[in-house]
């Protein structure tokens, strides 16, 4: 799986001490995790991860941490739990059999309930108490706890109950999570936030051009910086996963090393060497130049010199692109089976452009690729507009270099007039370092693809306009004077 | 403290207890009123004055009104969590009436007698009248 990463660093300069979840990304944003030995308030409308989220922390706690852990849930029977965490790999079942994890399910109903005067909660606090001993736990979420006013009559003494049940969570120095429901002119629905001042966090479900992206936001961490942005979340097949917008600082380490495009002549025009590892490549021409070509050589390449290769296709399937790619000489079949290239395929309008940006940061995490295919970028502004789709590749290009990935990325001009062609329709090309354009021309009733280098800094590379050869025993590029007549 | 046995009918004895035949705390035989039997659970957390309170109005209750057609246990949620979770209890005090049917949880100190009679059945949210008096 993923790694953690704890940022010791600022724990300790912050002098919180910090309880890691292990949850991708959300380490990252609170410096380190949830404050140790502290309750923290979940809150969160209906469907947005809240109950996924806190049983993550403690399974993650148990399984990962050697914390065990109390999950005490007001909504749902431990089978349904158990059930629910299942798809998502996790053995609950395991855990509590091997004692490193106590569910307890709190059912009330209303119906059954007469009120015949004061009462308190000690019956709660009982449960607890024995299920934290039980397991010795050093975790605790009790989810939907808000339910309990639904359930019970009088506020007063169950607001009493709750304030003094959070103070008893702190005394016994246990991480707690509690999660409340999203209210209308509150945070939540019965104002806990009263009661829980160390941490904050703030779940949110939002639908733009008709695809959904929940979002994440840390309201307050007392004793400790954290980031105030909104982080989108993705809930998929590992679990829950908080994508931290990369600050951008320009200081990552920069390489001298090439990559080989795959194409010899093509290399020969950048200094004879290729790509910088590391850097960010686009190829941008009209339908049919060949970008796609390009991008199967320089994948090709990556896999022959033992790299592994992430393949973004949001137009073709693996097995589009192997049999395409066959036609012009390149056999990715063998590298698929061989796992060096990875292709994951899927249309852009599935999700939300966040949400494409998590699960790359999620592949890349678990795959950690030399090079990263995007073919097309241009399919993205079917989801959002161009400025977030800007946003979104801007996010890309510097999660990337940050990680010291060569990035690939394609994308289809409209029209043919110069004006055009220097121009991506996704206005990314300040930030790449190599820029490679395609076209298509007449010549003697023959169309013949044209490769310009626009760009491609800290190279030397030519300035001339050459040829790209496509045939099945490869690509090539000449110089377009040089061959006036040749094949295809 | 421990879980205390009250007077009670013989019939229902096993079929609506919350605690296992053979944990020592059997309800014992009345001569009389065997059909009418009340099967009554109090829960409480330690000797407080509120437990005190409600385990004495509870019995005021039930000697008053179901003399002889009741078995009442105390437990003490403290000794027996496992109880507390098995049963669902929550708040505490908790008198749990598990027969007759439908099953019933009295939340509080039972220091408001209409709403214990309310919640044991024995007089309707309507009607004043005290049906079982």
């Amino acid at each position: 799986m993923i790694e953690s990463t704890t940022d010791a660093s600022s724990a300790a300069a912050s002098g919180i001490s910090k309880c890691p979840t292990g949850i991708f990304g959300f380490d990252e944003i609170t410096g380190g995790g949830l404050p140790r030995g502290r309750p923290t308030l979940l809150a969160g409308a209906a469907g947005c991860g809240k109950t996924l989220l806190s049983m993550e922390f403690i399974v993650r706690g148990a399984r990962d941490f050697g914390e065990h852990g109390v999950f005490m849930s007001f909504e749902e029977s431990e089978q349904e739990l158990i059930t629910n965490v299942r798809s998502l790999g996790f053995d609950l079942a395991t855990l509590v059999t091997t004692q490193r994890v106590a569910l307890d399910a709190v059912r009330i109903e209303r119906s059954e309930i007469e009120e015949t005067g004061d009462y308190d909660l000690e019956g709660l606090f009982i449960r607890l108490g024995s299920a934290i001993d039980a397991v010795g736990a050093r975790r605790v979420a009790l989810d939907g706890v808000d339910a309990l006013f639904a359930s019970l009559p009088s506020e007063a003494i169950l607001r009493g109950e709750l304030r003094r049940l959070f103070r008893w969570l702190k005394a016994r120095e246990v991480t707690a999570i509690i999660t409340g429901e999203r209210g209308g002119g509150t945070l939540t629905r019965h104002g806990l936030e009263e009661y829980v001042s160390d941490c904050v966090i703030f779940l949110d479900h939002r639908i733009s051009n008709q695809v959904a992206t929940r979002r994440l936001r840390i309201i307050k961490y007392r004793g400790s910086r954290h980031g105030t942005n909104e982080y989108p979340i993705l809930i998929d097949a590992q679990g829950f996963g908080v994508l931290p917008i990369s600050s951008a600082g320009l200081d990552h380490r920069v390489s001298r090393d090439c990559l080989s495009t795959g194409i010899d002549g093509l290399d020969a025009l950048l200094g004879r060497r290729g790509y910088y590892k590391g850097s960010s490549v686009l190829v941008s021409g009209t339908a049919g130049a060949g970008k796609s070509s390009l991008a199967a050589a320089f994948a090709d390449s990556v896999c022959h010199r033992g790299g592994r290769c992430l393949y973004w296709s949001s137009e073709e399937s693996p097995d589009q692109i192997a049999r395409n790619m066959a036609s012009i000489g390149f056999d990715l079949e063998q590298h698929f089976t061989s796992g060096r290239l990875y292709c994951h395929a899927v249309r852009p309008t599935l999700y939300g452009l966040e949400d494409h940006l998590a699960r790359l940061h999620r592949i890349v995490g678990a795959l950690k690729p030399d090079a990263v295919i995007l073919d097309p970028i241009s399919s993205f502004t079917a989801v959002g507009n161009l400025a977030e789709v800007r946003i979104m590749l801007t996010r890309v290009i510097d999660f990337l270099k940050s990680a010291g990935i060569t990035a690939f990325f394609t994308g289809l001009t409209q029209g043919s007039e110069p004006v055009h062609l220097e121009r991506t329709e996704e206005c990314v090309s300040s930030l790449i370092d190599t820029w490679l354009l395609l076209r298509m021309t007449d010549v003697a009733g023959t169309r013949k693809r044209l490769l310009h280098i626009l760009k491609s800094r800290g190279m030397a590379h030519s300035h001339q306009v050459h040829q790209l050869l496509l045939d099945d025993c490869g690509v090539s590029v000449v110089a377009a004077a040089s061959n006036p007549g040749e094949p295809r | 403290m421990t879980v205390t046995r009250f007077p009670a009918s013989d019939t229902h004895a096993t079929d609506g207890n919350p605690l296992p035949s053979d944990s020592g705390y059997g309800v014992a035989a009345l001569p009389d009123g065997p059909d009418l039997g009340y099967v009554l659970t109090l829960y409480v957390a330690s000797l407080t004055p509120r437990s005190s309170a409600a385990i004495q109005s509870v019995r005021d209750v039930c000697d008053k009104h179901l003399k002889g057609r009741y078995s009442l246990e105390v437990v003490d949620i403290y000794e027996q969590p496992s109880l507390a979770k098995r049963e669902q209890i929550l708040a505490a005090p908790t008198l749990i009436k598990h027969l007759p049917l439908p099953l019933r949880r009295l939340i509080g100190d039972m220091a408001d007698e209409h709403r214990v009679l309310l919640g044991l059945d024995l007089r309707t949210r309507d009607a004043s009248q005290n049906p079982s008096a």
